[in-house]
């Protein structure tokens, strides 16, 4: 599906870019394939929303190379490429705009596509999503997004992304504002959608846990780079950087207690 | 009914600046707007003796020409208004299209727009109308906006630069991006109504600063040459020496109003900042 | 072991223009000396609020309606918010969420110690005298004295997190309320902190902790005791152990069944989640608050609202499920 060659991304501060230069990916190479739900595990700040943003063709790559089934993103026209990528952010609360309602995001979208679509065919459309995603239209449509919670809002993003059926889905810490009871939800739809749509997925996240459960393969992000790329059950068994033993150890589980000895 | 009264009380209280700030404004616009039928003497008109103190005729008095003051003031606060608003628009217009169009696109674009309007910052505004207007011989007042409202947007411009900056990282602009709206539309119906607030504060601010340079200018010689401002009523006092010969009707009564529509609308905005801004917002 | 908690029947909400927004309703909660009691629920239950409520911080709009608090045998409500403000930092102590960058960057360590000491005290003690508490207190969590010379951007992530404990806990408060200090931290850094909070009762530094967070995983690790809050209410109340192996209420279960917990397994379970949303506390649902959302809801469950009672010796519980 994608491919990601050698992606660099440095970014420069100061009067027509003469200050400082910090490296936010560091040539950063992987395939996605058609159906998987590849994880992108990093800290803040180690490059992982960058990438997410190079993908989107929100950001020009220093250097390298993305490549949507043997093309460069970058010779593909923005609208063709947008109907095939999308995404869903970390902040549900940023991004809606809060002066609209929500309906105006759902509608949006409909921009996209070349043909012109009736306003009957848009509602269809919208509504047949929103029960996909196991939404009450009339729960959720005509509100303004501070009447709705952070569950819904992020839910009804992802419904977004499906009226535009794209195939492959960026999904950006989709679950670290939401509770963790709707986390699950929203972690088990996106398992459906790669299982049964097929649709490719990259997940970021911060929290190896969720990687684990939702993701067949995971890259393992350290100050821009990869330094760990393997299936969970390799990566789980053996890790091989520090910082990935450090992320599976240091993190709490269920069924076991932290044993701390009192100095 | 008693909460009601409390709650309203409440209210007044929590934005009293906003309050002042309104009444004083209103009273200035029902003094021009309404005054001008309801006390419809010509300004212009040498129809009385001059320099006569206040009386039952011309309840302020009337100038060196035997003008009558108070029809004077009338219509020069709906002048100096005028030129102020639309001055104001001018001003925050120019400065919403510098500023955002400097924040969202950034990069070039941004170090280019900056230089311009830091160009802008250092020149002095005062000295650049003055070589303007010197240069102009019949200003009109069409003249005086355009003066004005192209002289005094950087401010605007470096405020909304930094508001469109930091709201155009928030995740709706890049959903909108990629729900394939054009750029314009982003910065117009995504960015822009989120910063309504600041806009308003900006443009209220723009206004009392227009109509304080339509009164310095004025003052100094280069005001509208066929329109009667406070400025130019200010600029006739100063020719003939007024405050020297003692004739406080006629000096007095513009400066104060200048003032006041200055401080309201002051109060106005930084009243909208205490609405706005909740860390200003003092707790009680 | 004696009480240092005892908050009975805590009522309080906010004033909003709109109503009275009962953010707790009838809690109960009590903390001995030695324990660490965990308050978990998610966003909007009512957590943060009830430590506030506990340790008397009613700032406006949040306001009391019901109950009292007792610290360390001092009745919180009895006192006047003066005397409130100066039992804080002394008594009670609540170290809130992104409290490591609470630090005032252009003070030294020292500088930040001396302004807090001299604010809790009407006859501030020596300079000499506080650096002498404060040197001692940072041996005790494991952080060099050196620290105190210098600014918040010269120490490491873990060394501010022991700072601010450190500073916290200077004039030895007996009680120490933690609201959700790990979130926004990574792992290791999270991990960290546990490990100080519980050495901080353990080596009886404090005399108890209450440990506020969404996140049961991290309550678990270090609790004694665990409390489960839901729309202002408190659901079940535990030894951690025994919630963890058999959870009582239907929220807690379903909690429980949205742990995403590291394990080779992971990947072949399906976890549940808790559908539907908490209720507006503006209008809360008649009967339990939980049944809308809960899977074994009985005809009872809609009308009436059940209390919580001791089921099984140390476990209490608020479900009709379990009440007979």
């Amino acid at each position: 599906m994608l491919r990601v060659e050698n992606l660099t991304k440095i970014f420069r501060t100061g009067f027509l870019g003469k200050g400082e230069e910090i490296i936010a990916v560091n040539e950063v190479s992987f395939l996605l394939r058609k159906g998987e739900i590849l994880s992108l595990i990093g800290e803040s700040g180690s490059g992982k929303t960058t990438v997410a943003r190079l993908i989107l063709k929100l950001l020009r790559p220093t250097s390298g190379h993305i490549y949507y089934k043997d093309t460069d993103i970058w010779d593909i026209p923005s609208k063709t490429y947008w109907r095939k990528i999308q995404a869903i952010f970390q902040d549900p609360y940023a991004s809606f705009n809060s002066f609209y309602k929500v309906d105006r995001i759902l509608k949006n979208v409909f921009k996209l596509f070349p043909d012109k679509i009736s306003e009957e065919e848009k509602d269809r459309k919208i509504y047949e999503v929103l029960e996909r995603i196991g939404l009450d239209p009339k729960e959720v449509l005509g509100k303004h997004p501070f009447e709705l919670s952070g569950g819904q809002m992020q839910r009804l993003l992802l419904a977004r992304c499906l009226i535009i059926d794209p195939e492959v889905i960026i999904a950006d810490e989709p679950t670290s504002m939401i509770d963790a009871s709707m986390r699950v939800i929203l972690l088990n739809i996106l398992k459906e959608l790669s299982n049964k749509a097929g649709k490719s997925i990259i997940f970021i996240t911060h929290d190896i846990s969720q990687a684990f459960y939702v993701s067949d393969r995971v890259l393992v992000m350290y100050r821009g780079r990869i330094v760990e790329s393997d299936s969970v059950e390799h990566i789980l068994f053996s890790p091989q950087h520090p910082y990935t033993k450090r992320l599976i150890s240091d993190v709490p589980k269920l069924h076991e207690k932290f044993k701390f000895t009192l100095t | 009914m008693a909460e009601k009264i409390v709650n309203a009380g409440r209210l007044i209280v929590r934005y009293k600046k906003l309050l002042i700030g309104v009444i004083m404004l209103s009273a200035m616009v029902i003094f021009c707007v309404p005054g001008m039928i309801l006390y419809p003497v010509d300004p212009r008109a040498i129809i009385f003796r001059d320099l006569q103190p206040p009386s039952s005729t011309n309840p302020l008095g009337t100038d060196v020409f035997g003008r009558d003051v108070l029809a004077q003031l009338i219509h020069g606060t709906y002048n100096s208004f005028r030129i102020g608003i639309l001055a104001g628009l001018i001003a925050t217009l120019i400065g919403i299209a510098i500023g955002a169009t400097a924040g969202y696109f950034g990069g070039i674009v941004d170090d280019i727009l900056n230089l311009v309007t830091n160009t802008f910052l250092v020149i002095p505004t005062l000295a650049l109308l003055i070589v303007i207007a010197s240069y102009i011989r019949i200003r009109s007042e069409l003249m005086m906006i355009l003066i004005i409202g192209a002289t005094s947007w950087p401010w605007t411009a470096r405020a909304i630069r930094a508001q469109v900056y930091s709201l155009k990282a928030r995740e709706f602009v890049d959903l909108a991006k990629i729900s394939g709206l054009p750029r314009h539309e982003i910065i117009i119906f995504e960015i822009l109504p989120n910063m309504l607030s600041y806009i308003v504060m900006c443009f209220t601010l723009q206004m009392a600063g227009a109509i304080l340079s339509e009164a310095g200018l004025s003052a100094i010689g280069l005001g509208p040459t066929a329109l009667i401002t406070l400025g130019m009523i200010l600029r006739w006092t100063i020719v003939w020496e007024a405050p020297r010969i003692g004739t406080w009707w006629w000096f007095v009564p513009p400066g104060l109003i200048i003032t006041l529509i200055a401080v309201s609308f002051l109060l106005i905005n930084s009243g909208l900042d205490e609405i706005y801004n909740p860390r200003l917002r003092r707790m009680r | 072991m004696s009480l240092v908690l005892e908050a009975r029947h805590i009522e309080g909400g906010y004033n909003l223009g709109a109503g009275f927004l009962k953010a707790v309703d009838n809690c109960d909660l009590y903390a001995y000396e030695g324990e660490i009691v965990g308050v978990a629920g998610e966003s909007g239950c009512g957590k943060s609020t009830l430590a506030k409520l506990i340790m008397g911080f009613t700032k406006p709009p949040l306001k009391l309606v019901g109950g009292k608090s007792i610290v360390d045998g001092i009745d919180i409500y009895g006192l006047s918010w003066k005397e409130r403000r100066s039992l804080w930092g002394k008594v009670v102590t609540m170290i809130p969420q992104a409290s490591m960058n609470a630090l005032n960057p252009t003070k030294r360590i020292r500088d930040i110690i001396f302004d807090v000491v001299k604010e809790k005290f009407p006859i501030p003690p020596s300079k000499s005298e506080v650096l002498d508490m404060a040197k001692k207190r940072f041996e005790e969590i494991g952080l060099d004295p050196v620290a105190l010379s210098m600014y918040p951007i010269e120490l490491s992530g873990g060394m501010k997190q022991r700072a601010v404990i450190a500073v916290s806990t200077l004039l030895n408060p007996s009680f120490l309320i933690a609201d959700e200090p790990t979130s926004a931290l990574d792992v290791s850094t999270q991990k960290l902190l546990l490990e100080l909070l519980y050495t901080l009762v353990r080596k009886k530094i404090v005399k108890t902790l209450i440990f506020i967070s969404h996140d049961i995983v991290t309550l678990r690790q270090i609790c004694d005791k665990m409390c489960i809050m839901y729309a202002g209410e408190i659901l079940e109340i535990s030894d951690t152990e025994a919630i963890m192996n058999r959870p009582l209420h239907p929220y807690t279960k379903g909690l429980m069944e949205s742990v995403i917990s590291l394990s080779p397994s992971i990947r072949k379970t399906t976890l549940k989640g808790i559908p539907g949303a908490p209720p507006n506390l503006l209008n809360p649902p008649s009967g339990c608050r939980f049944h809308p959302r809960c899977p074994y809801a009985m005809p009872v469950c809609r009308k009436k609202e059940p209390s919580l009672r001791e089921v099984e010796e140390g476990r209490f519980v608020a479900c009709w499920l379990h009440l007979r």
